[in-house]
Order: structure tokens, then sequence, then C-alpha cells
């Protein structure tokens, strides 16, 4: 917050960095009417969840990556010695607010579709909806923790970490029919991001394109969140066990 | 001369040593080609021959476009020149009998030429093994598609030195970044090639300099643009190139004049 200018500057383009990418949809609907079948409300709609739950993520989760930065300067050391968890540490120290643009941006997105698409609404797809962005972001934030993980055994490979994130919320942004099986099955099983919102959205906007899967599963993924943050809990506690320090 | 190519050759063997990095690197572009080939291909299910592009071109345009990501920078990742001006560092540089901007951009083409070796060739091999990928047009289409991308290594450099001076008067640069990254992300093709753009937008966006590092030698690579219209790409690039080196200087001019303000 110290170099007011560069904040703005941030934050103003996070935003915009968002909204041009939401423009980037809006051109590839330029040329067609949908995408694997799907409107560009509907489209609309799984790019909401999928930025409003990575908004979230980003902004209270993903400052574990820079334990990347504590490991190779050995600070990790004193942080292990304070009487708090050392994720809690990690992540409120690197607390920033610039990361909000990038959430305001979901957000509105979000609004703009929840209006947009032809629902509905009753109390069972609202409910399902508020599910859908809670599970959400907790399949981001625990694949933020997943691939910090790596860091402590391949400190400079940060940025393949970049593909499961980023990559995943990008992924996420687009119904899954577009995808090519195996893009397909590495969503559903391997890094679950299907879940996310695609599934969800299916029973919400009341699609029947679920791609083989049974119709159970657009229920699933508060189960599926939940798997994948235990796992990701307990990789992260087998690494800081790992943890020797950098030598020298 | 000499002393500019050694520095190249200098920068070229320290990013070779981030090996872990590349390899992740790699990693993550070609996921992110996947995927950008996954959404362009959906489009042309829905519309063939949208932007002039059919399956194949759409393919290689993906994973040319993630190579050439990283061999223009466009993520501005490397803000060397701003930590020294923060931490004052920059005052040696300034000290040394030459050139300022020749030199960084010395070192900034010894870090293109490895991103491009170690980087962009294999991010490119995977497409080519897994989708298949189209071959340039001909001996003088790699040639040109050569020249292409080492003007849009300028352009590239030239617009990340503006960012990185700018550290002189705002000592934080992640926000003028993040704003040049925004625009190049959006107006370079690389969230969408320029010719799926409306027609009332397609033509500013090429006429930007962000079109320069993406979305001109692409064009060149699959031979959309031949003879004279590939001429008319290169001097557009060339244009830009000039027209910011030449921005460069003059601001850096106003940067130095700073400096010895504030070192009294």
């Amino acid at each position: 917050m110290q170099y007011r200018t560069s904040f703005a500057l941030f934050t103003l383009s996070q935003f915009a960095i968002t909204f041009l990418d939401f423009v980037g949809i809006l051109v590839l609907f330029a040329n067609v009417d949908a995408l694997a079948g799907w409107s560009l409300a509907e489209v609309a709609f799984l790019y909401g969840i999928a930025n409003l739950a990575f908004g979230l993520a980003d902004v209270f989760v993903s400052p574990v990556e820079n334990v990347q930065v504590a490991i190779r300067a050995g600070t990790f050391d004193q942080i292990l010695l304070r009487p708090v968890s050392p994720i809690l540490q990690i992540v409120t120290d690197g607390f920033s607010a610039r990361r909000l643009g990038k959430l305001a941006q979901g957000a509105l997105v979000f609004a703009f579709a929840v209006a947009a698409v032809e629902v509905d609404w009753n109390l069972a797809r609202v409910t399902m909806t508020v599910v859908a962005v809670l599970s959400a972001s907790t399949i981001f934030g625990a694949l933020w923790v997943a691939t910090s993980c790596v860091s402590f055994w391949w400190v400079e490979a940060r940025e393949a970490a970049n593909a499961i994130t980023y990559g995943g919320s990008f992924l996420a942004q687009y119904p899954l029919g577009v995808y090519g099986p195996w893009l397909r099955r590495g969503l559903a099983y391997a890094v679950p991001v299907a879940f996310a919102n695609y599934y969800p959205a299916t029973y919400i906007l009341g699609r029947n394109d679920r791609l083989g899967a049974p119709s159970w599963i657009a229920f699933a993924s508060p189960l599926v969140a939940l798997l994948v943050a235990v796992l990701s809990a307990l990789a992260w506690r087998v690494a800081v066990r790992h943890y020797r320090s950098t030598g020298s | 001369m000499r002393l500019y190519a050694e520095l190249a050759k200098r920068s070229f063997r320290r990013w070779s040593t981030y090996r872990a990095a590349t390899i992740a690197g790699i990693f993550t572009n070609s996921v992110f080609g996947f995927i950008r080939a996954s959404v362009l291909l959906a489009v042309l299910a829905g519309r063939p021959g949208a932007g002039e592009l059919d399956v194949s071109e759409v393919i290689t345009y993906s994973f040319i476009t993630q190579g050439l990501l990283s061999v223009t920078d466009v993520f501005g990742s490397d803000q060397e020149i701003a930590g020294r001006v923060r931490s004052g560092d920059v005052v040696g540089d300034l000290y040394r009998p030459v050139d300022f901007q020749a030199w960084w951009f010395a070192a900034d083409v010894g870090r293109a030429a490895f991103q491009a070796l170690g980087r962009a060739v294999p991010i490119v091999l995977v497409g080519a093994l897994t989708y298949g990928i189209e071959a340039p047009a001909g001996l003088a289409g790699a040639l040109l598609f050569a020249v292409s991308v080492a003007l849009a290594v300028i352009v590239g450099f030239s617009l990340k030195f503006l960012v990185n001076l700018s550290a002189f008067w705002l000592l934080d640069i992640r926000g003028p970044n993040q704003m040049m990254v925004t625009a190049a992300l959006f107006f370079s093709g690389i969230t969408a090639p320029l010719t799926l753009f409306p027609d009332w937008l397609e033509p500013t966006a090429r006429a930007l300099p962000f079109a320069c590092l993406v979305q001109y030698p692409v064009e060149i690579f699959l031979g959309k643009a031949v003879g004279a219209e590939a001429a008319a790409v290169l001097a557009i690039q060339a244009a830009w190139a000039v027209a910011l080196i030449t921005l460069g200087r003059v601001v850096l001019r106003a940067a130095t004049r700073r400096v010895v303000i504030q070192g009294g």
C-alpha cells in the first residue's frame, strides 16, 4: 500500500485484465452463437462461478505460494519456530489488497450471468449456486496449497504450479464439452475443477450434457471439495515434515 | 559491439542455468497451448472458417503463441532494471561508459535467444507430436518468420524498458507492468487471434504495438501474410521498434535527470 500510484494501477489493471479476459470470450461469441452447445449467458455463468471462486481463493489462500521464497531464503526456519501454524503465517503475511480487483470482476460477471441466464430460480437452485461457489473456492484454495508443496522438493518449479492453478481456473471458464477426452478426464478426476462449476451448473441451468457422467454428479461438488481439501492438507503436513532447511 | 555480443552470450548462459524453471515453464505453456487450441477448435466447430483459420492453423496458432509468450516476455517477468533503480545500483550502471539502453537490450537478446531455443522450440514440439502443427511456409517463410520474431523481441524489450523506467518515478512497477500485460495479452492475439475480433475493433488492434509481439509473427509463420503483405507486416514491426526505442531514449534522459535530483 506504500506505493499508491502503483497500487491503484495494479488493482485497476487486475480488474481490467480479467475484464479484457471476459471480452476475449465476447470476441469468440461474436463469431459463434454457442460453444459446445452453451450460450453466452451460460458460459458467463460458468465463468462467473470460476472467477468468483478463484478470486476468493486468490485473496485468502494464494499467498501460500510465497512458501517458495521462504524456503529459498531460509526464513521458513523462523516460521517453524513460532507457535502459530506455518500456513497461517505465510498466508497472512502475503495478504494483499491488490488481489481484490480480480475478485470484483468475478463477482460482476457472475451477477451479469445470474441476470442473463434463463433459469427459474427456486430455493434448490439458489442453494446449489451458493454451494457451488463455496465448493469451487475450496477446490481452488486446495490446489494452491497442494501445488505449493512442490516447492519443498523442487524450489524452482513454481511456474509448473501455475499450469494447475491458473490453468485450472482458465479451463473451468468453458464448458467441458469443448475439451478432448484426455483433458476432460483430467478435469474430472486429476484436477477436479469440473466439480468446481461445470457439474453443478448442469443442474442449475437444467442442462443434460454431463458427458456420460451420472446425474448425481452435480451434487458431488461439496464432497469432492472436502476430499481435495483433506488431501492437500495431508500433502502440506508431509511437505513441512520433509523440510530440511537450506544448507550452505 | 563485441561487448554487447559478450553481454548477450552471458545473459543466454545465465538463463540457461534455470533448468527446473524452464521445464516448469514448458509444461505450463504446453497445457495452455492445449486449452487455447481446444477453445478455438470449438469456435471452428460452430463456424468453420472463422477468423480465416482452419483446424490445423488454429492448433499451430495456439502453440506458436505460447512459445512466443516467453520469447517476447509478454508477462514482463524480467524486472531487473526496476530492481536496480529501487536499490540504487542503477547509479553505477549509468556511470559505465556504455549505452544504458543498449546494455539492457543486449542482455534481453540473450534471454530471448535462450527462451526461443530452450522453451519455445520444445513447446512447439509438444504441439507437433500431439496434435500435429503446420510447418512454416517454405524456406523464405521460415526466414521471414525469424526476422519477424527478432523485431517482436525488439518491440517487447522496448515496452518492458519503458515499464521498468517508470520505477524512476514510482519505485514499484507492479502496477504499470500489470497494465502493460493486460493490454498485451488482449491486443497481441494471445487471448484470441485478431482475425476473430469484430470488424470495428480489429484495425485498432492491428495498429497497436502489441500485435507485433505475437499476431504478426504467427501470420507470417502460417503464410497468411506473403510477398508484399509480409513486407508490410515487417515494416509495421520495424516502425514500432524504431519508435519505441526512440521513446525509450527520451524517457531515459528524463529519468536520469531525476536521479541527479534525487541523489543531490
